[in-house]
């Protein structure tokens, strides 16, 4: 008998089909219960990734709306005649054969303040009644040095030093507008608060409405984002290169003490270390320094470098120091799980042709492993450049006014910028700048984890 | 479907010339055994991996209250059609079933039928032991809870206690049914799992390699198990191991390389295969 | 001579010696053709060439280290007491002045007769111990080189020489571990006895009210009792759980579901794109959520509350504990995602072999199969959530005060210790030292969630391998 005359296949409804079982009949009965349940979970599953997903969006949006016109910043363009009248300084020094670098140094930074006492916010006002002739007179005088913001007279010394053969001549310049002017500019003040609450005089606010209109303040790139170190005085012209120095000096310091140091303790730990309870101790405690909280670092280094070996406070050089030792570990175990994968028949082969164990992990096996220590490394130092805290113990959050030119010298962070500048007063203004600086810090660990990935995608093996 | 007009030997030849063939051999095989009522069949059932065909098109079916063992060597594809008769290949992702595998009538494979029932219908016991790393009692008491057939403690208690007890095990763990599953040794382990699957009351147990990871005492003791399971149970077993086959089951299907070659009463395949290859295997040629 | 030149110099020396040891080797080989040298050529010039600049740089290190104290302590004994005791200022000060008279660092205004004097000291002593250093460099440099020059024979293993010493380098860097727990809890206990000093510690560990005061410059041991202030841990440590209790209330359900819909439901392609999309939270510096928390995610909740009747101030626990529990979701999910993917199959084979569903497969198999391991998970983010600093400096509102209300301001740990450090407060009073104090509990805290998390987790990664 086949089964076609014993079942009809077609006809599950068949009284002479096994009926389904009184435990089936339950079974049956939980089933619509059941896949309510089913799709309820995994609902919440996707959910909670959309949230997830969400959150990283808003995020983003949210500092990216806020920063990026920050990139932008109100400037005017002014004809300033380099005024004999008001420049007078003498010839620029130069060295002389018999003159010694210390001697020819000191000339000329007396030379340098000399140009420093010149008047510049005269030539700024003359060439400021050009576009507004009644820029001049006395009664808006305060109103007339509210335009361009203070910083920018430093902007016109730089270019006599750069080169005193412009007095005399009339250069087409951009200037920085006043912090104040360029929220103005930008629709970020209640334009209908009345008088008292506003930031700029009425008059100020006539000029700045006219000269946008002719084109003569209009929104240029902020080269002084990038270019000029920290601010407090002239808040328009605040930017970034200070903070990106420390940070440049700390990521080297980071670059040629921990990951040469973790890679070493690495290959050690993985290749050499007897297994005892020493070595396990080791291991251990390596698991536990990656997670402690970063700020006890810092107290590391404020009481180790700074208080026992007397190292500058707020130095780049303390501050790479902290951070070496913070990211430490994670090069450590980046190291060891690379070279825990890379298979023991490498090194056989090598011992078998007669190369001591330190020639087989030398010639051998370090090769292989260079891709993976490369990626550890710089999540690590990616990890040390968004690191502000730490730096917080030992006085790197000082306002630094110079852009540093040594790891001795006192700097600052650019995540620690970040900090200094969304506690400033001016908020309108700061809030997008600090959003701005965020953006520059975001883009460049970014960078840097897409150079690991990369590095990954291109040398990945696997074994 | 054509009926032969007499049972033959088929050849190697014959079986890589036509699918028809292996089809008619599957109806001797069956018109010639069985003697009770069909369960499953599996009409030109083919299981491919992404584009890899795995199974080529196999006939079978499953008779109501007998011990039909999956033979061959490794590799030729009984553990996949085992799977399939419980749609486990649901699992993973890039299997693909084709055919028709159909249970008292019903199409397994039919989108509307619900998957939980029909694997609450074709209970399955797995190569190594499995239990849950929860208590005794927890493991057998698992399936009935989800699908609520105990509604009171007491009822529950009695399931876990038939369960354990037509698995053989009551004696060795009443006393301890709160202690993890996962402390007994691995035959108890594997009547743990055969305990665990019969307390939802399928009507098919399906086992892939139930002993292979067990040493010979407590496989012995998983065979006789089985002997008595098949007073209530329609069981499938998959095996490498010949004279297990051989001990346990009533029929034997043979596979080799995606093909079913010979399916026929044990006693028969065993003594007297039909099929060149299948008697080159049981004589250990190959496999 | 500058360090760096000298530096320069050890490295050109060390080329030399390895071209000499080198050469030799290769004569040395020649003259003894019946015997066979240990080592290969570069073997012998690499052992030269180290045995040159090892102990050179040695002593580099040790007179850089030195010179300085001992060239300023020489300067000191030099100066006029009655010059010091007229100018009433800090040595210390006097010192910085003399040293940049001594560098040409800059004009210091108006300069003594005596400073001058000091300072041209200083210089000649300065030029005296630069060439003091270089030969004292020279000589051993070459004392090295011949020494090692000379003892190149076939049977001289320089291999192992160099073999030893690489090792001993790697043992040295591999201690630097070590050394800085060490160093973190030396510094750290040294501080808080100092600290015990002042404050009894059943005061600290105690005390419910949190109120340091100012303390003024040059403190006098006697004014110090009447005005110190209190330093009760308890509102801090309420703070700072309370924050991370709300982190983890956002973190837990939202990165276990992550995970589990990562790890069972998603499409392969979708979990490729989403995971490491998710992950981009835990790079993101913690600054940056100090930030979004501060003028994104206060201003709405306070918003928020205003809309539903709650006054929720803009900083304050909840702020700050919503934004750090975003921050750590890709902790719990990438940690619970590879635990659960852990789980054998042979597990969830046996729960739908039985009929379950996949949920009911997750809920009562999977998950209580994986809830070790997602335990260890949730004490490493519970106590990267209490070591969280800038997220709360910015957000939490800056109150030490004893509350469970997450709608009101609360100060942490981790906020006081900057606050303490950071002000004008002087090094070595109570204000400064409380610091340590709190570092050296916030350190124990996290040790043992650390430690207790490794342990559960390693456990659980050995029962399934």
């Amino acid at each position: 008998m086949t089964e076609m005359n014993m079942t009809p296949a077609n006809d599950p409804a068949a009284e002479n089909l096994a009926p389904l079982s009184k435990t089936q009949q339950t079974v049956a009965r939980s089933l619509n219960r059941r896949h309510r349940q089913e799709k309820l979970f995994k609902g919440v599953g996707l959910g909670a990734v959309v949230i997830s997903l969400t959150l990283v969006a808003i995020l983003f949006i949210n500092i990216f709306a806020k920063g990026l016109p920050a990139f932008w910043q109100s400037a005017i363009t002014l004809e300033i005649y380099f005024d004999p009248e008001i420049i007078q300084i003498s010839e620029k020094p130069v060295q002389q054969p018999d003159e010694t670098e210390n001697a020819f140094r000191q000339r000329f930074i007396e030379w340098q303040s000399e140009v420093g006492m010149v008047n510049f916010n005269r030539l700024i006002l003359e060439g400021l009644s050009n576009v507004i002739p009644e820029a001049s007179e006395r009664k808006y005088r305060r109103d007339s040095a509210r335009i361009v913001t203070s910083g920018e007279r430093y902007a016109l010394r730089d270019m006599v030093i750069e080169n005193p053969e412009i007095i005399g001549q009339t250069k087409t310049v951009h200037l920085l507008t006043d912090a104040n002017i360029d929220v103005w500019l930008k629709g970020n003040i209640d334009r209908s608060l009345p008088d008292a609450q506003q930031q700029l005089s009425p008059k100020v606010r006539e000029w700045v409405t006219m000269l946008s209109e002719q084109g003569i303040i209009e929104n240029r790139f902020s080269f002084a984002l990038f270019m000029n170190p920290d601010s407090r005085s002239s808040l328009a012209s605040a930017g970034l290169a200070g903070a990106f120095m420390g940070s440049l000096y700390m990521m080297l310091v980071v670059i040629f003490l921990a990951v040469p140091m973790g890679v070493a303790a690495a290959i050690y730990l993985e290749e050499f270390a007897p297994k005892n309870k020493l070595t396990d101790l080791v291991e251990v405690n390596i698991n536990n320094l990656a997670a402690v909280p970063s700020i006890v670092f810092g107290l590391l280094g404020a009481a180790v470098f700074i208080g026992w070996f007397k190292l500058p406070m707020s130095a780049p050089i303390v501050g790479g120091l902290v951070l070496s030792l913070m990211t430490l570990p994670t090069v450590i175990i980046a190291t060891r799980s690379t070279l825990k994968a890379i298979p023991p028949s490498i090194r056989q082969a090598a011992l078998g042709l007669g190369a001591s164990k330190m020639q087989a992990i030398f010639h051998h096996v370090l090769p292989l492993a260079v891709p993976g220590i490369l990626t550890g490394a710089i999540l690590g130092v990616a990890q040390a450049l968004g690191e502000a805290a730490p730096l917080l113990l030992i006085g790197m959050k000082s306002f630094v006014a110079q852009v540093p030119t040594g790891p001795f010298e006192q700097s600052t962070a650019l995540p620690v910028q970040i900090f200094l500048w969304q506690g400033n007063e001016l908020r309108n203004f700061f809030e997008a700048r600090t959003s701005a600086a965020i953006i520059v810090l975001l883009a460049l660990m970014l960078s840097l984890n897409a150079l690991a990935i990369w590095l990954r995608k291109k040398y990945e093996k696997r074994w | 479907m054509n009926n032969p007009a007499k049972p033959r030997i088929l050849t190697e030849q014959d079986v890589t010339l036509h699918g028809v063939t292996k089809a008619d051999l599957a109806m001797t095989a069956i018109e010639t055994n069985s003697s009770g009522k069909v369960k499953m069949t599996a009409r030109d059932v083919k299981v491919f991996y992404g584009d890899n065909e795995a199974i080529h098109g196999v006939n079978l079916d499953v008779i109501e209250n007998e011990v039909i063992a999956f033979i061959g060597p490794s590799g030729c594809g009984k553990s996949t059609f085992l799977r399939c008769l419980n749609r486990m290949n649901d699992t993973i992702d890039i299997c693909r079933v084709t055919g028709s595998i159909k249970m008292d009538g019903r199409d397994i494979y039919d989108p509307t039928l619900d998957v939980v029932q029909l694997r609450a219908q074709v209970g399955m016991v797995f190569q190594k032991p499995n239990p849950f790393p929860k208590s005794i009692y927890e493991n057998i008491a698992y399936g009935p809870r989800l699908h609520g057939l105990a509604s009171r403690k007491s009822e529950l208690d009695d399931v876990v206690e038939s369960s354990l007890r037509r698995a053989g095990l009551w004696n060795e763990v009443k006393d301890r049914l709160d202690q993890p599953g996962t402390g007994l040794s691995g035959g108890q382990q594997q009547r743990l799992c055969i305990a665990r699957s019969i307390a939802v009351s399928p009507d098919v147990i399906l086992m892939d390699e139930p002993c292979s990871a067990l040493d010979p005492i407590a496989t012995s003791i998983i065979e006789e198990l089985i002997d008595e399971l098949k007073q209530n149970f329609t069981i499938v077993i998959v095996t490498h191991n010949m004279q297990q086959a051989a001990r346990v089951s009533d029929r034997t299907a043979f596979f080799h390389l995606g093909d079913l070659i010979e399916i026929g009463a044990t006693n028969e395949v065993f003594t007297n295969p039909k099929n060149k290859r299948t008697e080159d295997y049981i004589t250990g040629r190959y496999g | 001579m500058s360090n760096f030149s000298l530096i320069v110099l050890l490295l050109a020396l060390m080329a030399i010696g390895y071209q000499l040891g080198m050469v030799r080797s290769r004569r040395v080989a020649t003259v003894n053709p019946q015997q066979k040298m240990h080592s290969r050529p570069h073997h012998y010039g690499m052992m030269v060439g180290l045995w040159a600049v090892i102990p050179a740089f040695f002593i580099l290190v040790l007179w850089t280290l030195l010179a300085p104290g001992v060239i300023s302590s020489m300067v000191a004994a030099q100066l006029p007491a009655e010059a010091l005791a007229a100018e009433g200022m800090n040595a210390d000060v006097i010192m910085r002045r003399i040293s940049n008279l001594a560098a040409n660092f800059g004009v210091v205004a108006e300069a003594e007769q005596w400073e001058l004097a000091a300072a041209a000291y200083m210089q000649q002593l300065k030029s005296s111990s630069a060439l003091l250093l270089t030969g004292l460099m020279a000589a051993i440099a070459a004392a090295g080189l011949f020494f090692s020059y000379n003892r190149i024979q076939p049977e001289l293993r320089a291999r192992h020489q160099i073999e030893r010493t690489v090792k001993t380098v790697l043992i040295i860097c591999s201690t630097v571990a070590i050394l800085t727990t060490i160093g973190i809890v030396l510094s750290m206990v040294g501080e808080t006895i100092k600290f015990f000093s002042f404050i009894p510690p059943a005061d600290f560990f105690f005390g419910t009210t949190w109120n340091p005061r100012f303390s003024t410059t040059g403190v006098s041991e006697g004014s110090l009792t009447g005005s110190q202030g209190s330093f009760g841990l308890l509102p801090l440590l309420s703070g700072t759980m309370l924050v991370a209790a709300i982190a983890l209330l956002v973190a837990i359900p939202l990165g276990l579901m992550v995970a589990i819909y990562l790890a069972e439901y998603a499409p392969a392609n979708f979990r490729a794109t989403a995971k490491p999309i998710i992950e981009v939270l835990a790079g993101i510096p913690t600054i940056v959520y100090g930030f979004f928390a501060l003028v994104t995610v206060g201003p709405f909740l306070a918003d928020f509350g205003a809309s539903i009747g709650l006054t929720i101030r803009a900083t304050s626990a909840l702020t700050a504990g919503v934004v750090m529990g975003i921050m750590i979701i890709p902790f719990i999910s990438s940690l619970s995602d590879d635990i659960i993917t852990q789980v054998p199959k042979a597990l969830r084979d046996a729960s739908l072999g039985l009929g379950a569903t996949k949920s009911e497969t997750v809920r009562k198999v999977v998950l209580p199969a994986a809830l070790p391991g997602i335990v260890g998970a949730v004490l490493l983010a519970a106590s990267r959530a209490i070591g969280e600093t800038m997220i709360v400096v910015l957000a939490a509102g800056n109150s030490p005060t004893l509350t469970a209300n997450p709608f009101e301001a609360v100060s942490t740990v981790t906020v006081t210790i900057v606050n303490q450090l950071t002000g004008d407060n002087d090094f070595a009073s109570p204000q400064s030292l409380v610091a340590f104090a709190l570092g050296l509990t916030l350190f124990v805290i996290t040790l043992l969630l650390n430690v207790v998390a490794l342990v559960i987790v390693r456990k659980y990664r050995e029962q399934y391998e």
